[in-house]
């Protein structure tokens, strides 16, 4: 079937099999491989992104059930100049990326945590992870990196 | 990782979705956020033949007094009960334990309907609408009815929906005067309980549910009586486990199950009745 | 300018990966390539009677379903035993649930996963061996009944420790169990193959490039030129990525029938019967000591579960047994294992590979002995420490130590949690029965770091344990390091570029390093065993000292000075004594490439090293996990993790930390969450994500981690690597930790992971009277 959308503030149609899962909507028909797959049980986090401005996990919203509605994505996510956004720079100065993999779902779900939670405690930031699996940092520079930036933007980023 | 092929329809009210039902039949199975089915059926656990879409009926997306009630629509998502000021109000322990189910992103898309519906035993919302004496309301063709929720569910992911009715709205009686609790015990926080809690203060007493302690969510009716006959807290969570069938599996055994109800148990009705 | 090893610099690799531009082998997509997928064995143990892949095979889109028959050519993956050899696809009989027996390649994943749903295969069970019970029992079923028993490799301890057991004034046993963990990257495995009418190329996620392309050559029979592999970016290894695959052949078999690039991705119910797994063994140990806690014997035997085939599990009970005694002098250390199969998903290296095993065994006996003698576990670890003068000592087997202060990280450790403080509330909640009980554990650790030397990977079916790096400097003044080593996390290209940086007194955004391409670096070993600072970085070195001392000569000839008389410093050339009539290295790399103005020498600056080092390293630390364990339900709650590390020399202090972490966060998850279970009949129970429980942020502790330094003579920088170093640490801190809290009730021992139920138990069977 036919579905419109919007990804990262562009327009995009394309025809597609009931079964498709926005993961490889976007992954694999619109070129945004910047979400990646970690798991097949709803589990990891990887593939998070923002639907309607929310985070979800793409691997479990059939791209149908995306139909007509707004989509960001990592590449979305810093400025036209293509700048990092403060979370980008903050999981960069806190080491809270080893090797990348779960960092794009990781990025997103702390957007969709921020704006929810503009002052999060670190109890709060943890929880909010709860969904996003990494194997590489052990979390602790993910956790010090929001916290930064929910101090310094008051949570405002979005 | 992928499921198997399924036509997808995508009705516009939900008479049109009991109408698919009706025609399609066995096959057909209802999607609203998907975070119960679509797991499933990318293990391909379940491959439906027909998925009707009710995610856009807004109209069964709203949460609003109701007189003596609150009224949730179906389609609610588990993140909107968690922020919502009026069950906050009204029925507290609604509100705290949607904020339980899986993770914020599955709370962004899970609905109380679809959670529900799924009758997973393991689920948190189903023990929470058994303590809270909560009313399905459903739609099928031949009307609408209402089930209460401790007939709601029948055995493991059954429920006493036909399979050309829809769930469209829980009715959540108002207790926001009355003292609640909600223990979860599981061993990371995303996971479902190991065994879980819900328990609400009652007239002489307290209503109390229990999750994962058998097919269905299960009231502790021993605890209950007991505490109407004004044994203490400690005594009447003692008997917690009573009429429970938990099994065993790779997180608990059921010994352990019954150990962790009667001990979850008391903690709520500790904070229950202080 | 100031040193820039030793400084946190933030880390090069990360913009493109924080913005999605990270290149994973999933993201990979080339004109005309089809998509592979397994059939995988449905059983633990059977007989293939025979596949039906016509339902499949008449799918539209798919473009070939084969089975071992069809693909004659496809190599075997070798064993280390020789005749006990892993069929690519198994052809007659499979011996663990998720051994590939068929491939379908289609023009897309739902397609493949369609066609792997068509394809049938009709077993005759055998009786499974799911563990090490079965598999040892008299009559048990066999995996590979020519070869006439389950054990696959064997050395009998050398020397007998029941003379000095028997004459040690105490003596006490420990059965231990460390439990079967998967690796679980982030990223799955996943390969592309395109292999035209020049050239074999594999994209794959992997932790050597050169390794796959070696293995490749070998098998394939294609000479080396014929072959490049490419390491992209990896999501993580953990050592699971060092194994070998069946799809890194099929993959390029199929590519070259059907002409066209494959494309083979794991899914993570795939990989978690599929990629090897890690752990797994059962130790007996027996421990001989006097009432001062002093450890006068000390006999080890380890059975390793190898899982279904005798690959990379069977050097792992070694490298456990070669680092028994930890940071002790024991008079008697006698030590042997097995490599028994069973039919499971085989077993490899898991980050520390057979290390962590030996750290939990010794620290799990450090504690026994102070339980039993009542001596503090701090005084029982002091009181059989290799003093700081004894190195280099050489071990039981001839293991040599390098360097170590294990007393220096101890103290230091204690000042950060005072332990006094601590023992007071442990005490103090012991007695109030509304709060939950403390335990304080310890790990005092060492392992093994800068993996090499050749005599020893040789051994292990490695082309060596050198290291290799070649640095040239560009005409416009910046410098490329090619490096043999094969990050997938670890920071290579700013920590290597933080060495280049000071050996070539060039600033940092100067040097680029390159890694992980067959074509662009020249050969290397790769990524596997904390050996990638402790020798590759000691490579960079020496490949940037050379490409210093031509450029020195160049410098020199320009200058019209001998080459002993010029000096570099913040990046100027410049005649001894004369510091302001110097030359940019701007200049000198440009001269460098115009033969004009060279005189004699000769053009261009680029120069290779390859260094062998003459020794392993030793890292080592102390580290202490406090617990709370709840009294009624057994939960156990990590409430603070203090570590403090010596790997020597630390490069970048700020990815130093996140290796320790990470580490620990993998050790922490194995005490408590992690464990790969199989059911009677063999069948997986922990396939998915939600089974297997690999913590979340909300399950982790704040680590509080420090440093302490004591230089490897090893190498010139100093650095031991410490990659393994938090997960060789930290299960038996928490192990300790938990046995601490409920030691006044009797419990004496645990078995990991410890699940609130075991730990309910284990204080009920001890209210009971008994000690589980």
């Amino acid at each position: 079937m036919r579905i419109e959308l919007t990804v990262n503030g562009r327009h995009e149609a394309a025809e597609v099999e009931p079964r498709l899962l926005l993961v490889h909507l976007l992954r694999e028909r619109l070129g945004l491989t910047g979400t990646n797959v970690g798991c097949d049980s709803t589990s990891c986090g990887a593939c998070t992104v923002l639907l309607d401005g929310q985070s979800v996990k793409s691997c479990t919203v059939l791209a149908v059930q995306a139909d007509g509605a707004e989509v960001t994505t990592i590449e979305g996510l810093s400025g036209a100049g293509g700048g990092l956004h403060p979370l980008q720079a903050a999981f960069q100065r806190h080491h809270a990326l080893q090797c990348g993999y779960c960092t794009p779902g990781m990025v997103m779900a702390a957007v969709s945590l921020l704006a929810e939670h503009p002052h999060p405690t670190e109890e709060e930031v943890r929880r909010g992870l709860e969904g996003n699996l990494c194997r590489c940092t052990g979390y602790q520079g993910i956790v010090d990196a929001i916290l930064e930036v929910a101090r310094t933007t008051g949570g405002a980023e979005r | 990782m992928i499921p198997a092929p399924f036509e997808y329809a995508r009705p516009r009210t939900v008479e049109e979705a009991v109408s698919l039902l009706v025609h399609h039949g066995e096959g057909a199975k209802l999607l609203a956020g998907g975070h119960s089915l679509l797991p499933l059926m990318k293990l391909r656990v379940a491959a439906p033949s027909l998925l009707v879409d009710i995610g856009r009926l807004v109209d069964l997306r709203y949460v609003r007094d109701a007189g003596d009630h609150v009224a949730v629509g179906a389609l609610v998502r588990h993140h909107d009960l968690e922020t919502s000021p009026l069950l906050e109000r009204e029925a507290p322990l609604l509100r705290y334990a949607a904020g339980f189910v899986g993770d914020p992103q599955v709370r962004h898309r899970g609905t109380i309907g679809g959670s529900l519906a799924h009758a997973d035993p393991a689920a948190d919302l189903p023990g929470v609408v058994v303590a809270l004496e909560a009313t399905m309301v459903v739609y099928g063709p031949r009307g609408e009815r209402l089930i209460p929720a401790r007939d709601f569910f029948r055995s493991t992911f059954e429920s006493a929906l036909a399979p050309d009715e829809v769930l469209v709205e829980v009715r959540v009686p108002k207790v926001g005067g009355r003292r609640w609790a909600f223990q979860k015990f599981n061993r990371r926080s995303i996971d479902w309980a190991i065994v879980g809690v819900a328990a609400v203060e009652a007239d002489g007493g307290a209503s109390v549910a229990l999750v994962n302690m058998g097919p269905i969510p299960l009231r502790a009716l021993e605890t209950e009586a007991a505490l109407r006959r004004g044994a203490s807290q400690a005594e009447a969570a003692a008997l917690a486990d009573r009429g429970t069938e938990p099994s065993s599996d790779l997180n608990a055994s059921a010994e352990y199950r019954r150990h962790l109800a009667r001990v979850l148990v008391r903690r709520a009705l500790e904070q229950v009745r202080r | 300018m100031t040193s820039m090893v030793g400084a946190a610099v933030i880390r090069k690799e990360d913009p493109n990966l924080l913005t999605g531009r990270g290149t994973y082998v999933d993201n990979l997509r080339l004109p005309g390539m089809l998509h592979m997928a397994f059939v995988r064995s449905a059983e633990a143990h059977a007989r293939i009677r025979g596949i039906e892949v016509g339902a499949a095979a008449a799918l539209p889109r798919v473009h070939g379903v084969f089975t071992a028959r069809d693909l004659p050519e496809l190599p075997p993956i070798p064993t280390v035993v020789p005749g006990l050899e892993r069929p690519s696809l198994a052809r007659d009989r499979v011996r663990f649930v998720g051994e590939p027996v068929a491939v379908v390649v289609a023009e897309d994943r739902y397609v493949a996963a369609d066609a792997v749903a068509r394809v049938t295969v009709d077993y005759e069970p055998l009786p499974p061996v799911p563990d090490l019970e079965t598999a040892l029992a008299e009559g048990a079923p066999l995996l590979f009944p020519e070869h006439g028993s389950n054990v696959y490799a064997e050395i009998p301890p050398a020397g007998d420790a029941e003379a000095a057991l028997a004459a040690a004034p105490r003596r006490a046993r420990l059965r231990l169990v460390n439990q079967r963990c998967a690796p679980a990257p982030m990223e799955p495995f996943g390969v592309v193959a395109d292999w035209g009418p020049k050239t074999l190329t594999v994209w794959a996620s992997c932790q050597s490039a050169h390794f796959v392309r070696g293995q490749l050559s070998k098998l394939l029979a294609v000479p080396y030129g014929g072959i490049r592999v490419i390491a992209p970016d990896v999501g993580g290894g953990f050592g699971a990525k060092q194994s070998w695959y069946p799809e890194y052949v099929v993959a390029a078999v199929l590519s070259r029938r059907l002409g066209r690039p494959i494309k083979a991705t794991e899914t993570r119910s795939e990989n978690l019967v599929a990629m090897t797994h890690g752990r797994a063994q059962v130790q007996e140990v027996e421990v001989g000591f006097d009432d001062s806690g002093r450890i006068l014997a000390l006999r080890v035997m380890v059975t390793q579960d190898a899982g279904a085939y005798p690959g990379d599990a069977v050097g792992l009970p070694m490298l456990t047994m070669i680092m028994s005694a930890g940071c002790y002098r024991i008079p008697t250390v006698v030590t042997g294992c097995r490599a028994v199969g069973t039919t499971t998903t085989p077993v490899g290296a898991y980050r520390g590979a057979g290390r962590p095993e030996a750290a939990y065994l010794i620290e799990r006996v450090i504690d026994l002995v102070s339980d039993e003698t009542g001596v503090d576990p701090i005084e029982v670890r002091r009181r059989n420490f290799l003093p700081a003068d004894a190195f280099p000592h050489t071990t039981h087997l001839g293991f040599v130590y390098d360097s170590g202060d294990y007393g220096k990280a101890l103290r230091r450790l204690l000042e950060m949690i005072d332990y006094e403080g601590l023992r007071r509330e442990q005490a103090a909640r012991r007695e109030d029965p509304t709060r939950p009980l403390m335990g304080i554990g310890f790990s005092t650790f060492v392992e093994m770091g800068g993996v090499g030397p050749s005599a020893m990977m040789e051994g292990l079916g490695m082309l060596g344990g050198w290291e290799s790096a070649r640095a040239r400097v560009n005409p416009d003044g910046t410098v490329t390091l090619a490096v043999g080593t094969s990050p997938h996390g670890q920071g290579h290209e700013t920590a290597f570029a933080q060495i280049a940086a000071d050996a070539l007194s060039l600033p940092l955004d100067r040097i680029e390093v390159v890694h992980g391409d067959t074509e662009v670096v020249q050969e290397g070993i790769g990524t596997f065993g904390s050996r990638s600072i402790a020798v590759g970085g000691e490579a960079v070195r020496r490949a940037s000292l050379r490409a210093r001392e031509k450029a020195t000569r160049v410098a020199a000839h320009l200058l019209e000075a001998a080459p002993e008389d010029v000096e570099l410093e913040d990046g100027r050339f410049f005649v001894r004594g004369s510091p302001d009539r110097g030359i940019g290295w701007e200049e000198v790399a440009n001269k460098a490439y115009r033969p004009t103005q060279l005189g004699d020498l000769e053009p261009g600056i680029e120069v290779a090293a390859f260094y062998e080092p003459g020794l392993t390293t030793c890292p080592s630390g102390a580290h202490c996990c406090v617990v709370g364990v709840d009294r009624e339900t057994g939960r156990v709650t990590i409430e603070r993790y203090v570590g403090v590390d010596d790997c020597g020399t630390v490069i970048n202090p700020l990815t130093a930390r996140g290796q320790v972490m990470g580490g620990v966060a993998q050790g922490i998850a194995q005490a408590l969450y992690e464990e790969v279970s199989y059911g009677e009949s063999g069948q997986p129970l922990t396939s998915t994500l939600a089974e297997y429980l690999v913590p979340s942020a909300a399950e982790m502790p704040r680590f509080e981690l420090e440093h302490v330094e004591t230089p490897t003579p090893a190498n010139s920088l100093g650095a031991k690597g410490l990659g393994e170093s938090g997960a060789t640490a930290a299960p038996q801190a928490v192990v300790n930790a938990v046995i601490d809290a409920l030691s006044h009730l009797g419990v004496r021992e645990l078995q990991m992971p410890l699940t609130p139920e075991r730990v309910w138990r284990a204080i009920q069977a001890a209210a009971n009277g008994g000690v589980a």
